[in-house]
């Protein structure tokens, strides 16, 4: 167990709390650097795609982790950055300024979105961000000029300082770029938090009123994390079209939203690893099913992703709502605290409902 | 007449959405909470009742398997609120959103599981006679519709007016403490109310399940449902009703007179737009907090 004896308010809010923590990050980050060489192609684009998802889950999770909004429509924001990037590239911007500007520009498109949104609390928010993902995808089909439809668009060729990035052909490159977004989103996030706005977006979740007492402005609070929100989501939904290859109208379904916040949820809400926990489920799942059902020798069962997928949310709403990373932070607590852990140190809060209605 | 025919078919599909809206509402109403699986029981109901009625199934007599499904999908309602549900009791609204749209999954994997992928229909005596005045058609199952769900809203509307278990739902959403102290059961007054909306979902499965075929993906329309209880104003049984129509009725009619593609964008930009400018809906229930 180790001791912080705090001899400034400044270790409040360091980047990392001490040596030791920051040594295991640097550790993380050179055994991330060091992978191409450790495992081959395949699962090497695997991790890619889990780095993805956890750019995006990133993005959702500064929403509904750290500012309490759940959005049922982050699809719609994903499907926006990947266009625009493919759309500025188109116009001969390089790669990594249309990469860039595609977040900046959902962003601030998901800022002004969220302006009517705001008056919209819990419930009522789920529902209209699930009614933008779905008009997003017939929106795609109506922008045909900027989307290609319902053929879509392939991948325009992605060069990096002149530095071709191939999928196929050299599939380290594509996941130096996914390693370089992940960290650089992760770094924005934890700084974020540290700042002034960081601690506003946990006031508003934690309580508005109270959040409003203290002299945070809550709708210029929400606006900026919906905004901030929807440019991480639409870095991801770059690169998650762009990795795909080939994208259209269907590659955004709404129904990926849906995967999205079920990831966040599984991977431990509010945490930075969790996104990263939460992507990794989400990316291995199908692979860990077929090995499973190949194993049984039954015949594969249409739609049992999903039904796992639903049957193991429900099991972790139920029985670990801070998921997977709430229960790695329970167990360490436990082996920290050996003798004295007591369960009672996580207890949920419950709270007796009362409604706004009147009849 | 082109007119009136779109008129009454969108009538009768939009009774459909408000029947799903209805059991929205009816558990809005009571528990607070948004029920998101509410489709996918209402393809689940017409599914009880495809196995219970269609000749390579069980095979039984249509009127004689009606109440069965009805009684097996209010039961499974109350066991789902007794097996899941009772957990999230005391916490967040947003917890039980995403429980309930797992549980649609979960719904749904079994229904495919059980009744396959392919769509399937209801050998339904509704579905056989069409019915027409003056140049218009009506096919059996549309009046079916349009009556069954004009008693229904009435018949639960006076429920939760009227009798001691609708006050007891009502007073046990406005303040859970206050209506335990009160003495009302409050966990199986919410049992009873989830039990209630998978009779409504099985009701509106049959009559949907009579109108066309189904399939295991048809738990879509509870989007649109969504629409219209939002559209009436989440928390009110004739609101929910009203928001259905209103859906229902301007589907057709933009299919009709809007270039395609922008068709099927016609409901979902109604639910933003009252969510915009009416947030509580057209019928609002809600009156500013004070703190």
């Amino acid at each position: 167990m180790r001791f912080h004896f705090k001899t400034s308010y400044d270790q409040d809010i360091r980047l990392f709390p001490d040596w030791w923590n920051f040594s295991l990050y640097l550790a993380l980050l050179l055994l991330m650097l060091v992978l191409p060489w450790l495992i081959d192609g395949f699962y090497l684009g695997e991790v890619t795609n889990v780095l993805i998802w956890a750019v995006a889950g990133l993005g959702l999770m500064l929403l509904t982790g750290q500012t309490g909004q759940v959005s049922l429509g982050h699809s719609a924001f994903m499907a926006l950055g990947c266009y625009s990037c493919v759309n500025f590239m188109e116009l001969g911007l390089p790669f990594l300024a249309a990469f860039l500007l595609a977040g900046v520009v959902t962003g601030i498109i998901g800022a002004i979105i969220a302006i009517p949104a705001l008056k919209l609390h819990g419930v009522y928010l789920a529902i209209f961000t699930l009614a933008l993902a779905i008009l997003a995808d017939d929106l795609i089909v109506i922008l045909e000029p900027w989307t290609g439809g319902v053929n879509g668009y392939f991948a325009p060729v992605i060069e990096i300082f002149g530095i071709e990035i191939n999928r196929w052909a050299a599939p380290e490159t594509w996941y130096y770029l996914a390693l370089g977004t992940s960290v650089f989103v992760a770094l924005l996030y934890r700084n974020l938090l540290r700042s002034p706005l960081g601690r506003a977006f946990a006031a508003v979740r934690d309580s508005e009123i109270s959040a409003q007492a203290m002299g945070v402005d809550v709708a210029r609070t929400k606006t900026m994390a919906f905004g901030l929100s929807c440019a991480f989501a639409g870095l991801g939904g770059a690169l998650m079209g762009l990795f795909a290859g080939a994208f259209n109208n269907e590659t955004f379904n709404f129904l990926i939203a849906i995967q999205l916040l079920m990831m966040i949820i599984i991977g431990g809400l509010g945490f930075i690893h969790g996104a990263f926990l939460g992507a990794i489920v989400i990316a291995f799942l199908p692979q860990f099913l077929s090995i499973l059902t190949d194993n049984l020798g039954s015949a594969s069962i249409p739609g049992l992703e999903t039904g796992v997928f639903g049957m193991i949310l429900i099991a972790f709403i139920l029985f670990e709502p801070m998921g997977l990373y709430g229960r790695w932070l329970k167990m360490r607590t436990w082996l920290e605290l050996f003798p004295f852990a007591r369960r009672d140190m996580f207890r949920r809060q419950k709270t007796y409902l009362k409604t706004e209605r009147l009849r | 007449m082109d007119v009136l025919q779109l008129l009454l078919s969108g009538l009768a599909n939009g009774c459909v959405y408000g029947l799903v809206a209805l059991g929205f509402v009816l558990i809005y109403k009571a528990t607070e909470a948004v029920n998101f699986a509410q489709g996918d029981f209402m393809m689940l109901g017409a599914f009880v009742m495809v196995g219970l009625v269609n000749p390579h199934f069980m095979g039984l007599n249509f009127w004689l398997a009606v109440p069965i499904a009805l009684l097996i999908m209010g039961a499974l309602g109350y066991l789902l609120d007794l097996a899941v549900l009772r957990f999230m009791f005391g916490q967040s609204q947003t917890a039980v959103v995403i429980l309930t749209i797992s549980l649609g999954f979960v719904i749904r994997f079994i229904a495919g599981v059980i009744w396959g992928h392919e769509p399937q229909s209801l050998h339904s005596p509704l579905a056989l006679g069409d019915v027409r005045f003056g140049g218009v058609v009506l096919s059996l199952a549309d009046i079916a519709v349009i009556v069954v769900t004009l008693l229904m809203t009435l018949a639960l509307w006076q429920f939760f007016q009227r009798t001691k278990l609708g006050l007891a739902m009502q007073a046990a959403s406005q303040n859970q403490m206050a209506a335990y102290y009160m003495g009302i059961p409050v966990k199986r007054v919410q049992g009873a109310v989830w039990a209630l909306a998978g009779i409504v979902a099985c009701v509106a499965g049959i009559l949907y399940a009579s109108k066309g075929a189904i399939d295991i993906s048809s738990g879509f329309i509870g989007i649109k449902a969504f629409a219209a209880a939002v559209i009436g104003g989440f928390g009110s049984l004739p609101g929910a009703l009203m928001g259905g129509i209103i859906v229902g009725v301007i589907e057709p009619f933009a299919a009709r007179y809007l270039p395609t593609g922008y068709s099927q964008i016609a409901p979902y930009a109604i639910l933003i737009f009252v969510l915009v400018f009416r947030p509580h809906g057209l019928f609002a229930q809600v009156r500013v907090k004070k703190v």
